[in-house]
């Protein structure tokens, strides 16, 4: 028993320092065997933030939890895809059409994740992938959309993310996608809520630093869905944004609302050069 | 039935004689405990996986009893011996009686 409690007290010795010390560690990510850029040099249009390196999520989290993305069987998150690939062959809508008839193998949708959301010239809109997604069901299969933020809908993205996963991200910025990436980082840094914080507070200001018990991170959205242990399920990106904002107590923005399409161009656009790696696991 | 039930098993192609391997096991289910309420204040019946069994060319290599505590998604990481080549064969038990079953060729 003494000695237990001796090795426990020298095990907190070790570790404490490492606990406290905060800020991202050094290790590597591997999926599977196929390496991830996880940190890299930040994107020309942050210069004025003074992050020099863009971080993974990854980086921030416990190694229990990091090693559990690092083998795709250990990744909860690929039973969504699991579950999604079913959904791709399957026919659906007035077309009798599946994701297969048009598109064939899921494989197809290699580096569709890492340039959304995107602005499509022919529809004039933003969209993100979900929104895409359902156009497919709506013009092309004739079928029911999906609710946003339900689960099918995040297995779907899973899915198709994962077809690109180890590309960098690069969402466009330019063109018509400017006015959004204006607006985005509008609420970026705008203060939200009774607490007043704004996502760079915390994002930015603060990364590596403990909120409370929470480690965090530089909010980068490269990893999402994420398959979230609290949740035991996969979140979205308009989720996670509306979690953030919820918890400043205020009145937060709707899923798939323009605010929350702006301000997703906006971060993921903070991550260009980052992996792709959705379904990540998060704490 | 459970809706989306897939059971994946990872198991290395092959070993030699008496090495100890790692298993992996995951299903997927809700695991309904049984305990919680729906929006309209109704008990939600229970639904979990409540047995898992591994054998190995008929010899039983591990069974166990599941309770309602446990999270969605059972995964079940163990070691097992490898006296020969066979099959592993892994079983899932549904409260509802539906039984899932995965098998895994291994080469010594």
């Amino acid at each position: 028993m003494k000695f237990k409690a001796m090795t426990a007290l020298a095990a907190l010795a070790i570790s404490a320092p490492m606990l406290f010390a905060g800020g991202a560690d050094d290790d590597t990510l591997t999926i599977d065997g196929q390496e991830m850029i996880t940190k890299t040099a930040a994107p020309a249009h942050m210069a004025e933030t003074g992050i020099d390196t863009i971080m993974s999520g990854w980086h921030f989290r416990e190694d229990d939890t990091q090693a559990m993305q690092m083998d795709t069987f250990d990744n909860p998150g690929m039973i969504a895809v699991d579950q999604a690939t079913d959904a791709w062959n399957t026919v659906e809508g007035t077309a009798e059409k599946s994701c297969a008839s048009c598109h064939e193998g899921p494989e197809s949708m290699g580096g569709v994740r890492a340039v959304y959301p995107k602005w499509n010239a022919e529809a004039g809109e933003m969209r993100t992938l979900a929104m895409q997604i359902n156009n497919c069901r709506t013009e092309q299969m004739g079928a029911e959309p999906y609710k946003y933020e339900k689960a099918e809908m995040t297995a779907m993205e899973a899915l198709i993310s994962v077809q690109s996963r180890g590309m960098p991200v690069n969402v466009a910025i330019d063109g018509p996608a400017a006015e959004y990436y204006e607006k985005g980082k509008e609420i970026y840094y705008t203060r939200y809520g009774q607490l007043e914080l704004s996502c760079a507070n915390c994002h930015e200001d603060n990364y590596g630093n403990y909120i409370r018990a929470d480690h965090l991170s530089q909010g980068q959205i490269n990893g999402f869905p994420t398959y979230r242990l609290k949740n035991a399920g996969l979140v979205q990106t308009h989720n996670r944004f509306r979690g953030c904002i919820r918890d400043t107590r205020a009145e937060t923005f709707a899923v798939g609302s323009p605010e929350f399409v702006a301000l997703e161009v906006y971060v993921a656009s903070r991550g260009n050069g980052l992996s792709v790696e959705g379904p990540s696991v998060r704490q | 039935m459970a809706s989306g039930v897939k059971p994946r098993v990872k198991v290395p192609g092959s070993a030699s004689a008496g090495e100890g391997i790692v298993i992996k096991t995951l299903i997927s289910h809700p695991m309904e405990s049984g305990q919680r309420k729906d929006g309209d204040g109704n008990p939600i019946p229970r639904s979990i996986i409540n047995r898992f069994t591994c054998d190995f060319n008929g010899q039983n290599v591990i069974d166990v009893k599941m309770e309602p505590a446990i999270s969605t998604n059972p995964y079940f990481e163990f070691e097992a011996t490898v006296p020969e080549a066979g099959e592993f064969k892994f079983t899932w038990y549904d409260d509802d009686g539906s039984v899932y079953e995965d098998a895994k060729a291994i080469t010594v």
